[in-house]
């Protein structure tokens, strides 16, 4: 109001046509000393080698150094062996949930929905606790249960092959019903009249799933399995509190070798070049991922 | 005829509710759990047969927690970091994305572009270079130091974009010819319109802030600067643990969370999963 009636005396700083910097720049400046710089920064620190205070270039050193580390490959097995098993046990659970809560027999949709979600706000620190004391090999309720029905106590956290299998269920309970609802959304979005359609052609439930349920959420799978993949690469609170990586690093994720090497030995360097092969690998990976399912469409 | 359905639908309903409730145990098994050990002694936690009733021991606990990690003060830090970060981030990415989503500048392509890679990066990429900086400006054991690296949230930014090319290019035109400023625009016009899409950011970024690990636990090494999730772990690390005071400690870390939630669930399913699932 104030600016009709006086006359504009001097030209105005922010325009249309200036303001866009003035939105971005405190998002891009941040960006560029909190995620650019460090980015570019690890990439150098990957080619160096210090010691005794002194930095050299190192070439290639690390990465070779890497390449002929045992407990690096023990790493990328135990991360891969987790990410095969777990996510397609998980996204199957997922779908088979989402299925179920979509059927419409069912009441109370916003209970389950509710429930099945409730994992997925829980802090990954606290949830791996609860479930070190859940699997504890002596005292845990799971083994308790278990002798009830009479099998053996089960060294859920002591046994290099067990401590794999309490990972993976670990991060199974926190992630199924997130996944569980995105793939509700994807159910929710498939036309009735395909299934109705198959149903006057005679095709049945199982059927239907098969020819039109899956097909139909093939986007979301690729979705949600890019992004349990890249999670899982980036495994780091649950090991840590639930194995620290044991026994015999049979729990030892990348990124808690990561850590171990920039945070206990501090190798900034070595720790550099193992945070590039993650990057690399979940390129590849995500890459790949995208090229399968979209070759298929 | 009609009865034979009747059954079946019966039978099918059955077979549903009870695969479900299944599944609702054991995924709440666990929070119950939880305030059973809060609320027991030690050792209870373990005995055989398993308790399952709350016991009476939840301030017992509470002050075994402060005397050894100090809850107040690390629920205190927890709270003014991520407080302080979810609303300078949601400022932040929100007044980005509106440039994105409706301005035409140089430069505008490019640099949207770059911030899409970065979110592709796993942050293990930038801990190091990061933790280093944090050393070199003396910026250890500060607040700063966990709420300055990730104010600039791409995945924010992208989906504040994403939301505010709703916004009609005419409305913001015709404040322009009422007199009304950028800024004034901004905040009087845009964010206004903008309150579902910024609630659903707002809990992404507390979740991630409250939830957050690795960070904290790196540059953030005096127990009194502590947050919750690494006052937690430290419990875990000590020799003789405690089991009582370490559930208590995840409930409190869980609880709020699961308030707000139970009030917001809406908001709060479409903010975890980033807007990837519209209501």
């Amino acid at each position: 109001m104030e600016q009709s009636v006086k006359p504009k005396k001097k030209r105005k700083f922010v325009t249309p046509k200036t303001a866009p910097y003035m939105f971005i720049a405190p998002a891009v400046i941040l960006f560029l000393i909190f995620t650019m710089y460090p980015v570019i920064s690890s990439l150098i620190l990957s080619f160096q080698r210090t010691s005794g205070g002194v930095t050299e270039f190192a070439g290639l050193a690390n990465y070779q150094r890497l390449f002929n580390d045992p407990l690096f490959y023990k790493a990328l097995g135990n991360t891969f062996t987790i990410l095969i098993i777990q996510v397609p046990i998980m996204l199957t659970l997922a779908v088979i949930l989402a299925v179920f809560m979509n059927s419409a027999l069912l009441k109370m949709r916003g209970f389950f929905r509710v429930a099945f979600f409730m994992p997925a706000i829980t802090a990954l620190v606290a949830y791996a606790i609860i479930f070190m004391i859940l699997l504890d090999e002596n005292y845990g309720i799971v083994n308790y249960l278990l002798n009830m029905i009479g099998v053996d106590s089960i060294p859920w956290l002591n046994d290099p092959f067990w401590a794999k299998v309490a990972l993976i269920i670990a991060v199974t309970w926190r992630w199924t019903g997130y996944n569980m609802v995105i793939f509700l959304a994807g159910l929710q979005n498939i036309s009735s009249s395909l299934y109705e359609a198959a149903s006057i052609d005679g095709a049945g439930k199982i059927r239907q799933f098969f020819s039109i349920t899956l097909p139909q959420l093939k986007p979301i799978f690729l979705f949600t399995f890019v992004l349990s993949t890249i999670g899982t690469l980036q495994l780091f609170d649950e090991p840590f509190i639930l194995t620290g990586g044991g026994p015999n690093n049979s729990t030892l994720t990348i990124s808690l070798y990561l850590y171990m090497n920039g945070f206990r030995y501090f190798d900034f360097n070595y720790a550099s070049a193992i945070a590039y092969v993650l990057v690399i690998i979940i390129a590849i990976l995500s890459w790949l991922q995208m090229k399968v399912v979209g070759d298929k469409e | 005829m009609m009865k034979k359905k009747k059954t079946r639908e019966l039978l099918k309903k059955i077979g549903l509710y009870s695969f479900l409730f299944i599944g609702v145990i054991i995924s709440m098994f666990p929070f119950y759990w939880m305030f059973i050990g809060a609320t027991n002694p030690s050792g209870q936690i373990f005995s055989i047969p398993p308790n399952l009733t709350p016991g009476d021991h939840f301030f017992e606990n509470l002050r075994n927690l402060n005397e050894s990690v100090g809850i107040w003060r690390v629920m205190f830090n927890s709270l003014v970091i991520t407080l302080i970060f979810t609303a300078v981030s949601v400022f932040i990415c929100s007044a980005a994305g509106y440039a994105f989503a409706k301005f035409d500048f140089k430069g505008r392509n490019a640099i949207f572009f770059t911030l899409l890679l970065a979110i592709m990066i796993p942050y293990h990429v930038t801990l190091i270079p990061l933790f280093k900086l944090m050393a070199d400006l003396e910026w250890l054991n500060t607040y700063r130091a966990v709420i300055l690296p990730h104010l600039s949230y791409p995945f924010a930014i992208f989906l504040m974009r994403q939301n505010m090319k709703a916004i009609p290019d005419s409305l913001i035109e015709a404040s322009r010819v009422d007199g009304a400023g950028e800024f004034r625009i901004f905040f009087r016009v845009v964010l206004p319109t903008m309150r579902p899409a910024l609630a659903a950011v707002a809990i992404f970024l507390f979740m991630f802030q409250w939830n957050n690990f690795l960070w904290p636990l790196v540059v953030m090494n005096s127990s009194d600067m502590y947050t919750l999730p690494v006052a937690l772990s430290s419990l875990v690390g000590m020799s003789r643990i405690d089991y009582g005071q370490i559930m208590l400690g995840t409930t409190i870390s869980t609880l709020p969370i699961m308030i707000f939630f139970l009030l917001l669930q809406k908001q709060f399913i479409s903010g975890i999963l980033g807007g990837s699932v519209k209501e």
